[in-house]
């Protein structure tokens, strides 16, 4: 079961949600609702469903009702139609105690403008939800300690919210959060008020507390590079209506319609592609038992400088040039062991493109892609990388 | 063509009239218990030796305002003290702070619910537009008629009086708290209660002060003209001032006037002000 479903989600501001809603179920535009009815439709027909542990962002410009979408989730804002479910049970039909029961305990919020109690230290802000809970002052108080030390913030307890930077309050935004120990953290662009930089570590962070917590994270930013970076899915968002959901790769390399294609053609494809995307099954390989008239021979069907060499269990043993073969062949050594470079770049299948080509600069081998047992699982070549940045994936061309 | 007159003030005064005669007994009611909280209190100010008084007062506003208002107060009551206006000094220092309590009990949850609903919002605004406006001596005639001279007419009038910037400036501090805290305890289940004492009305409170200030400030301007109405204190110091021609006197009463005004005011600015360093 799904942790959190969203169903036909439909939000309607206006004084006559009903008749707007009418002309919705006709395919009527935003726009076209507005000049019918001034009546703004905020989210239409929403659905998605985000599993345990994921990070589901939402993703849009201003005014895409992104932002409106999460607050549908928590009921900050009442849904016009449509449901949503945490853990199966209906949080639209919930009565306002069964509601405010499902905040404290189910759900924690993180706010774009930090939001934080500026009458209160930065131990009773991170204490808050525990204190609106009605635990005794003790245990709120422990629980909000282990929560600021999660977000880097020990030893800041007992200072005023006010003397802290930007990281550093929503980083309290973040204890806060956190330490109700709720299964479902809702972000509303909870880093776009903080500079570049800081942006990034706390990117880094929230990441890195997701490692330890595994909660299911609804995050929401107008910022593609943020969407990609931390998204296990995301979905776009356009005037109200989701138009694509999908991992980052997905949207991408794969975008549903004009719109995700303008979005997302000037993103930086070295930091999103990894070298699992782009690298080429490793077909053509020799083996240790192989002799360097086979290496040769191979090469040059295949139009090659250089080779991999692996053990019979497709281990990484090194790389052989042609210029060696000619070399060995002419002077008659068979033992291609003794023409091996073992000293060749090696990457996961999940490092991004960017570290990948200060490698293949450097180097005058192809880069081969190797699992944590050694075992080669595919090789990127320049060619393959130049591919991949013009977005076609790195599925056909590109041989060296 | 003649307009026929709107008995508009027939009607008020058929209206004083019939609440005279059917609710008297409620009225007398009010009377009794403010004459009991005045009356006794007035009893304890002045029962008090001078010397102790000045040194609470002393007390209180050095912890709350430090030193410099400390000194400022002692040598303010003392200086009343000396011209012998102590008496009637506590007197109207009874009478304004029991208005103002009275004040503050009736303006603060009202101001509160105005903030909290639009509609009683709409409802209370012009009303405190026509008690602002309305010159406090038209209200004070029907006030004697319906709790006789004395005390509680003047009282009754100076709450009347005081109450509007306290009942505004608690419904506009409290609209003031920026709405993303408010959706922050929303969002972590707050009750409407804990929303209220745990948020907005911290975040309010240097407002509310300052119509808590603006309050007792509007109560001692009101002891003049309470005291036509039999009120005693500085206030009918003053009119007897008037009356006699008593140049002297009546500045005297004036002046003690103003320096309980600046202690009051000195004190309740500092706890506005003490809240909003820490906010």
């Amino acid at each position: 079961m799904s942790k959190l479903v969203v169903k036909d989600l439909v939000k309607i501001f206006g004084k006559d949600p009903k008749k707007a809603l009418d002309l919705t179920k006709q395919g009527l535009s935003k726009n076209e609702i507005f000049e019918k009815t001034s009546q703004t439709v905020g989210v239409l027909n929403a659905n998605f469903e985000v599993e345990a542990g994921e990070i589901f962002v939402i993703m849009g410009l201003s005014g895409s009702g992104k932002s409106t979408l999460l607050r549908l989730i928590n009921r900050l804002i009442e849904p016009t139609s449509g449901k949503v479910y945490i853990d199966g049970e209906d949080v639209t039909a919930a009565d306002r105690e069964k509601l405010r029961e499902i905040r404290r305990r189910k759900l924690g919020m993180v706010f774009q403008r930090f939001a934080l109690f500026p009458h209160r230290s930065v131990l009773d802000n991170a204490a808050f939800g525990l204190e609106i809970q009605g635990v005794e002052e003790k245990e709120r108080h422990e629980s909000a300690y282990k929560a600021l030390e999660l977000v880097g913030l020990k030893g800041w307890e007992h200072s005023d919210v006010s003397q802290l930077s930007g990281g550093m309050q929503q980083r309290v935004g973040l204890a806060r959060a956190l330490a109700s120990d709720p299964d479902i953290l809702l972000m509303d662009e909870a880093f776009s008020a903080l500079d570049p930089l800081i942006r990034k570590d706390m990117q880094d962070e929230l990441l890195d507390i997701q490692s330890k917590m595994n909660k299911t994270i609804i995050f929401v930013t107008h910022d593609l590079d943020e969407a990609l970076r931390i998204g296990d899915r995301i979905a776009l968002m356009k005037d109200g209506e989701v138009v694509q959901i999908g991992n980052p790769e997905q949207i991408l390399t794969n975008p549903a319609n004009d719109y995700v294609e303008r979005f997302v053609e000037d993103v930086d494809m070295s930091k999103v592609l990894t070298a699992e995307g782009i690298m080429k099954n490793p077909d053509v390989v020799v083996t240790t038992k192989d002799g360097p008239r086979y290496a040769l021979r191979l090469m040059r069907e295949k139009g090659l400088s250089s080779i991999f060499v692996t053990s019979r269990d497709r281990k990484l043993k090194g790389i052989v040039t042609a210029d060696c073969c000619v070399d060995a062949v002419v002077n008659g050594y068979n033992d291609i062991n003794r023409l091996i470079v073992p000293d060749v770049p090696k990457v996961s299948p999940d490092t991004h493109l960017q570290d990948i080509i200060p490698l293949l600069a450097d180097s005058k081998y192809p880069v081969a892609v190797v699992n944590e047992e050694d075992k080669l699982l595919g090789v990127i070549v320049r060619g393959a990388l130049l591919a991949g940045m013009i977005k076609k994936g790195g599925d056909e061309d590109g041989a060296a | 063509m003649v307009l026929p007159k709107i008995p508009i003030g027939d009607t008020v005064a058929w209206l004083v009239d019939v609440a005279d005669k059917y609710f008297g007994w409620f009225f007398d009611f009010i009377t009794d218990v403010i004459n009991f909280l005045v009356g006794n209190f007035t009893d304890l100010l002045i029962g008090m030796p001078p010397v102790l008084f000045i040194a609470i007062i002393a007390l209180i506003a050095w912890r709350l305002a430090g030193i410099k208002v400390a000194i400022g107060s002692a040598l303010g009551l003392l200086l009343i003290w000396n011209m012998e206006m102590w008496k009637p000094a506590m007197e109207t220092i009874s009478l304004v702070v029991i208005a103002t309590i009275i004040s503050l009990i009736i303006s603060i949850p009202l101001g509160i619910m105005t903030a909290r609903s639009d509609m009683v919002h709409r409802v209370v605004m012009p009303v405190l537009d026509f008690m602002q406006t309305m010159p406090p001596f038209v209200y004070l005639v029907p006030a004697v008629i319906l709790f006789a001279i004395g005390s509680v007419p003047g009282l009754i009038a100076t709450v009347v009086f005081a109450m509007p910037p306290a009942i505004r400036l608690t419904g506009l501090g409290i609209r003031q708290v920026p709405k993303d805290l408010v959706e922050a305890a929303e969002a972590f289940g707050a009750t409407e209660g804990q929303k209220l004492l745990k948020v907005q009305l911290p975040l309010a409170m240097p407002t509310i002060m300052a119509g808590v200030n603006q309050c007792i400030l509007l109560a001692l301007s009101m002891v003049v003209i309470a005291a036509m109405v039999g009120v005693g204190g500085l206030g009918g110091m003053v009119l007897r001032g008037i009356q006699r021609l008593d140049v002297g006197m009546g500045f005297e009463a004036g002046l003690s006037i103003v320096i309980i005004a600046i202690i009051l005011d000195r004190f309740t600015q500092k706890i506005g002000g003490k809240r909003k360093t820490t906010t």
